[in-house]
């Protein structure tokens, strides 16, 4: 990479609310911030403002690589994670952050993510079986496990479901990231715990809520597609089995990176 | 609270929902319209004669012409849902098949709209217009 790098100034929008202070609704607070490098992520530039400006800003962050799931929020319009958002993707006008929609705010960009988990646990994410493995381990093909690659590389960061407007309008509705989930042990050839899951995705704040908006697909930062296997569950409850052969999954190859 | 802040970034995928919920809506507001007025054959031909002249009103004719749009879009991405929710390889396409949707409404919104309104004699700046002049 060249060395020479040109460093620019940015201004950053940030939507801050503090509910234990008083405040009754969030606004905007405006940060300049010179000799910012277009190759660093929006998760820098919260850490300098914190750092340099104004150390309460709130944020959740931990790895800082893409792969807890922590720093999910609303960048410019759209929900991505700010520690693999770089800044030259922005474009040169201001960039707008704002915490995830759809989830109650505790302090600026940090959400309540309990209804989020809650909807997460509803669909058993957890391995079901009736019997014991039949040697020391429960064994599945490649061929087996192709079916739920893809759905395996959920992070949980909460983007999908707070892009997606039926959870906006309804935060009971289980949302993308628990059918994900769910769909991850459904097509599982080791799991045995269909038809309880099965009833959870097709009661009233099931899978029929999704209305195949997309917005979860363009959400995902792990590239994901959810709408994909939300229809798979869909044609689960329908055909009232997962004994069909679900569309191609990634299985290894055609990564979105 | 959960305020909805600053505008969630609109995708065709959420404009074509906004567009299927809208034109949906549309739809079933006429239905009430189309009962009341059927529910007059009840009271007689007078009654019904005068219920259904209101058709031949030139606002009425907008109207009727923004229906058929509403339900040549509200089927014809209708057929790309089902699509969507059957053919799982299609989840990929699903941009290119609402732009498909949209310029097949477009043509077909075309030639109604020649139909119902280009030839259309009863237009208030028309001098012979009046009401009962549908073609």
């Amino acid at each position: 990479m060249n060395t020479e790098t040109i460093h620019q100034t940015v201004t950053l929008r940030v939507a801050r609310h503090n509910p234990e202070a008083g405040e009754t609704k969030p606004h905007w607070e405006t940060y300049t911030l010179t000799e910012v490098n277009p190759m660093d992520r929006v998760l820098d530039l919260l850490l300098r403002v914190k750092g340099e400006q104004s150390g309460s800003l709130a944020f959740r962050k931990s790895c800082a690589h893409g792969i807890c799931g922590s720093d999910a929020m609303q960048i410019n319009g759209r929900n991505r994670l700010a520690c693999k958002t770089l800044v030259r993707e922005l474009g040169n006008g201001p960039i707008t952050v704002e915490p995830l929609k759809g989830l109650a705010v505790k302090k600026d960009l940090i959400v309540d993510m309990d209804p989020f988990f809650e909807s997460y646990k509803s669909v058993m994410p957890y391995q079901v079986t009736t019997h014991e493995p039949s040697g020391r381990e429960r064994l599945q093909s490649p061929e087996q496990h192709a079916k739920i690659d893809d759905q395996s590389k959920c992070i949980m960061c909460a983007a999908c479901t707070t892009s997606c407007p039926s959870f906006w309008a309804n935060d009971q509705f289980v949302g993308p990231a628990a059918v994900v989930q769910a769909s991850r042990f459904l097509f599982d050839s080791r799991d045995e715990g269909n038809k309880e899951r099965l009833e959870v995705l097709n009661d009233y704040t099931g899978v029929w809520r999704c209305r195949t908006v997309f917005n979860c697909v363009e959400a995902c930062p792990q590239g994901i597609d959810i709408t994909k296997h939300i229809g798979n569950v869909k044609k689960a409850i329908l055909y009232g089995t997962t004994d069909f052969v679900p569309d191609e999954s990634h299985a290894g190859h055609d990564h979105p990176h | 609270m959960r305020a909805l802040r600053g505008m969630y970034q609109l995708k065709e995928g959420q404009i074509a929902y906004i567009l299927h919920r809208v034109t949906g809506v549309a739809v079933i507001l006429f239905l009430f319209v189309h009962l009341v007025e059927n529910f007059f054959l009840l009271m007689g031909p007078a009654a019904y004669n005068a219920a259904i002249g209101i058709y031949d009103h030139w606002w009425f004719r907008l109207g009727e012409f923004a229906l058929i749009a509403a339900v040549v879009y509200h089927s014809l991405n209708g057929l790309r849902i089902i699509t969507i929710d059957f053919w799982q390889r299609s989840t990929k396409y699903h941009k290119q098949m609402w732009y498909a949707v949209m310029a097949l409404s477009v043509v077909t919104c075309a030639f109604v709209a020649y139909r119902m309104l280009w030839l259309y004699p009863g237009w208030p700046w028309m001098a012979h217009a009046s009401a009962g002049v549908a073609p």
